[in-house]
């Protein structure tokens, strides 16, 4: 942890700006995150209902089809500059739906597509997702791991 | 209606959760989804997030903490079947679908558009 000990006049001075740095106004922003959040999550009901209805999927497997069309979409609005708009409204409203990750790997591609189709857009696709997918699937082989000895010895 | 509206209200205070996050304790973004996708993976080790998602149907499998969930719930599936080997054969089982998409439409819409701002 020897990275984050501050020295004592660090810590002075970080207690001297504090009363100086702007508090973000916490309730508006909760509010903004739940509203868009919560709309998000509205509309993929939505889109569950409508894989349930016409294409005869059931609650359990609706799930993955729904969470694609979201990518889908919010890839496209990444593309056109509106899902950029709507993160800076909403915060983590637009950034904990599966709808943030796809605009991470979408928004980190085309910031570098001017570096190539290789070395550019592809190699950066997961520059800013990837760290979702590795937290994701060590957390999950080590749970798995722990939850399967359980099995195995109950 | 009813489930739209447990969707919303489920699916916003998670995300309320994220921004608390983001603004008390200085969490980036990565930061945010990367802890998200942790819980819910240790959610559905205690077999919680399953009655979570029962409950509020969408609210539960749009936010990032489903993707942990899915990752845990592929692995187990394959390790019934095939033991230890199978966590490893079966993590990416359910999110494929995800992953695959955002690859396929991150990569298109990467192509076909100008980057803003």
């Amino acid at each position: 942890m020897g990275k984050n000990e501050l020295s004592p006049e660090q810590q002075a001075y970080k207690e001297k700006i504090k009363p100086l740095q702007p508090t973000p106004p916490y309730f508006v922003n909760c509010l903004k995150a739940f509203l868009i959040g919560g709309l998000i999550c509205a509309i993929g009901q939505g889109i569950t209902n409508f894989y349930i209805t016409f294409f005869n999927f059931t609650e359990k497997t609706a799930g993955n089809p729904t969470v694609a069309t979201l990518i889908l979409v919010a890839s496209l609005l990444t593309g056109i500059g509106v899902y950029d708009k709507l993160g800076q409204f909403a915060g983590a409203g637009s950034i904990v739906p599966v709808t943030g990750f796809a605009n991470a790997v979408t928004s980190a591609a085309l910031e570098h597509k001017s570096e190539g189709l290789v070395l550019g857009v592809a190699t950066n696709l997961f520059k800013l997702a990837g760290a979702v997918i590795v937290f994701g699937a060590v957390a999950a082989y080590i749970i798995g791991m722990i939850r399967y000895l359980f099995q195995m010895v109950l | 209606m009813v489930e739209y509206f447990i969707a919303f209200v489920v699916g916003g205070l998670i995300c309320v959760v994220g921004q608390l996050l983001m603004d008390i304790f200085k969490l980036t973004p990565a930061h945010v989804t990367s802890s998200f996708v942790v819980a819910g993976a240790a959610l559905d080790g205690f077999g919680l997030y399953d009655k979570l998602i029962q409950f509020a149907g969408a609210g539960a499998t749009v936010p990032i903490t489903s993707f942990g969930h899915s990752l845990l719930h592929g692995a187990m599936a394959e390790a019934e079947e095939h033991g230890f080997i199978g966590i490893a054969m079966g993590i990416f089982q359910l999110t494929s679908a995800g992953i695959s998409s955002a690859i396929l439409f991150g990569f298109i819409v990467a192509v076909l558009f100008k980057p803003k701002g």
